[in-house]
């Protein structure tokens, strides 16, 4: 599968996921949001981007768990839970998030 | 918080009914294939190969001669109709072909073409059939909607296990290139990194490090959670979920209080960051000892003297099935087999090898070694659901339902409300969680939720009669299927959690400076001992 973002063909899996992680941009997630109804606000890209940094680290999504403490850390307590999360990403933080992020999907047991 | 779902959820009515048939229900249900890339890392064409059909056959053959139960099972079965109405996908789907014997048959019609007499010169007297592009798909689907649990087996008269069957299917499937995405892709990440999440050392690290700042906040005490620290006595392997998921995380939470608690020195591993091994769900045995031999390895390398299991159903079978022969945890390694004789040499043959966290800590409790406040569970009312592989294909202790005994018996001792779900849906009749044997992904959820009724009506029985909220769970597929699937039938995902996390929230932790508590313990025991003798 593929989509188009400016021009450019952007190959993704069966299940929506970039192929090339290195295709990813802005705008790429823009249009990755699109196809999962979502329109990002900042509250969204605060999530992408700790996402993001913290892949580059690690070359993983976090676990739940260090996701919802660094946005507690980073956005105050009241951010720092799950519920906050779904709220944004309704199919759950790590499997939607990881998708607008240009993350492969975590999978696993879980 | 599950989106509405695409397919029609059956409404709970507290009791287990038997469909009416409804021929092809899940006949266009196929999870994704795996790539070229995922295939080739496990050994397996990148693709369907052109000689699909012989070569499949030729697989058919030498897995029957290597498999003496295989031949027997193709050969049995005298279609009594027993094993009917046993699997939770049938109960759930209403597809025949969902039926044990039904599944069993795509296999036995392809065996009785081209290994029988009969079914050689008289197919159509027998139901032989030839091998084709159809059938090869039927068998796709169909045998990616069995979670190899093996209830149907307990109720067989010959004893036959579908579960193997399906492992068989699997394999010939990847043989000819066909394989399924969620499995392999993860099986490849285990055998490359170490764990089924691709989690790298350094992330694992960071996790762990959180956890130790989280349980210090929590209760002002440092419980260490160790990695790679050589000359620890035990080796904890355990699902890479435990590290990532919400609520395995608890367990794992719950497993380090215990070791603090009793002082006994543990690790985790890096290179054995994984109790789980899908080598089982494809019946390869060449990948299964790939997996496992990884935590060989770490043990070897960190010299520890005993290796505990967390909470993982089918890893529980691996190893205390398979290890002995596998890895050398256990007896029974091949004379040959240097590393594995070294490996008995250096584990303590005193206490089980391996060892099942649930027996690890039922020790512990009893012994007097780890002291509870059962009151801190007050607000749960617990039900316990038997995971399939550790029911049917394992024990646990020196006492026959072991599996079954312990794990209640350790929920029982750290809390007080507890509730058993009806009879002919635990122990050895559990009903599968419904996302096991490699079901556990987004593309078969529909085999998911709908297989998950028959042990969600047995939940709303004990939830309606007794107000239970707590549905406990000795495996990582259990916990993450559960969580998904509770909201599909109108229940909250907080009500699922693990056995230790239930330990953890009763478990008393003691102080900085506290003594050895492992003497304690003795003098406690041989009080009692002598109190007794009185």
């Amino acid at each position: 599968m593929a989509m188009d973002v400016n021009g450019v063909s952007i190959e993704t899996d069966e299940e929506g996921f970039l192929v090339n992680l290195s295709d990813w941009n802005p705008d790429v997630a823009l249009e990755l949001a699109k196809g999962e109804s979502i329109e990002l606000t900042e509250q969204h890209w605060e999530v992408i981007n700790f996402l993001r940094e913290y892949y580059d680290e690690y070359q993983i999504a976090p676990a739940v768990r260090v996701l919802t403490k660094a946005i507690g850390k980073k956005l105050g307590p009241d951010k720092g839970n799950s519920k906050y999360l779904y709220d944004l990403f309704p199919y759950g933080p790590g499997k939607q998030a990881c998708k607008i992020a240009g993350l492969p999907k975590p999978t696993g047991c879980i | 918080m599950a989106a509405a779902p695409n397919f029609e959820v059956a409404k709970l009515t507290g009791e287990i009914t038997v469909p009416k048939l409804r021929e092809g229900a899940m006949a266009g249900i196929k999870s994704y294939n795996a790539n070229d890339k995922m295939q080739e890392a496990l050994g397996f064409p990148g693709a369907l190969v052109e000689d699909w059909h012989d070569r499949a056959i030729g697989k058919m053959g030498e897995l029957l001669k290597k498999y003496r139960s295989l031949q027997v099972f193709m050969d049995a079965c005298v279609h009594c109709g027993a094993c009917t109405d046993k699997c939770h996908y049938y109960l759930g789907t209403s597809d025949p072909k969902n039926m044990p014997v039904a599944r069993q048959e795509l296999m036995r019609q392809v065996y009785r073409r081209y290994f029988t007499f009969a079914g050689k010169y008289f197919p159509k007297l027998v139901g032989a059939k030839d091998l084709t592009k159809e059938i090869l798909d039927d068998w796709y689907s169909y045998y990616y909607q069995c979670s190899e649990c093996r209830r149907c087996s307990v109720y067989c008269p010959y004893g036959i296990d579908t579960a193997e069957i399906t492992m068989a299917g699997r394999e010939i499937l990847d043989s000819i290139g066909v394989g399924q995405k969620y499995s392999n892709e993860i099986l490849g990440k285990l055998i490359r990194i170490g764990n089924n999440l691709g989690l790298p050392g350094p992330a694992i690290l960071d996790t762990l490090q959180g956890l130790e700042e989280d349980v210090l906040d929590e209760t002002g005490i440092p419980v260490r959670f160790p990695l790679d620290e050589e000359g620890a006595e035990v080796l904890l392997v355990t699902p890479s979920a435990d590290f990532f998921s919400e609520p395995h995380v608890e367990s794992l939470i719950g497993y380090a209080k215990v070791f603090h608690a009793a002082g006994i020195s543990w690790t985790m591993s890096t290179k054995a960051s994984e109790a789980g091994n899908f080598g089982l769900f494809i019946g390869s045995y060449e990948n299964m000892r790939k997996a496992a031999l990884r935590i060989r390895d770490a043990a070897l390398e960190l010299g520890v003297k005993r290796i505990v299991v967390g909470e993982c159903g089918h890893a529980w079978r691996v190893a205390y099935s398979f290890w002995n022969t596998l890895t050398g945890v256990g007896d029974g390694a091949a004379e040959a087999d240097e590393f594995a004789k070294k490996l008995q040499a250096q584990l303590d043959h005193s206490v089980p090898q391996p060892s099942h966290i649930c027996e690890f800590t039922h020790d512990l409790l009893k012994r007097g070694v780890i002291k509870v406040d059962k009151s801190k569970n007050d607000h749960r009312i617990i039900t316990f659901h038997d995971s399939c592989n550790v029911s049917r294909a394992s024990r646990m202790g020196d006492m026959p339902g072991g599996q079954f005994i312990i794990p209640r018996e350790v929920i029982k001792m750290v809390a007080n409300h507890y509730q058993d779900m009806a009879p002919g849906t635990t122990h050895e009749a559990t009903f599968c969680c419904g996302g096991g044997g490699g079901l556990l992904t987004d593309d078969l959820m529909e085999v998911r939720v709908k297989g998950a009724q028959p042990r969600m009506e047995a939940f709303k029985d004990v939830v309606d009669s007794n107000k239970v909220n707590f549905l406990a769970l000795i495996c990582a597929i259990c916990k993450a299927q559960f969580t998904k699937v509770l909201p599909y039938y109108g229940y909250d995902m907080g009500m699922v959690g693990g056995v230790h996390q239930l330990v953890g929230t009763a478990i008393e932790l003691p102080g900085l400076g506290a003594g050895p508590v492992e003497e304690e313990a003795e003098e406690a025991e041989s009080e009692a001992a002598a109190a007794g003798d009185e």
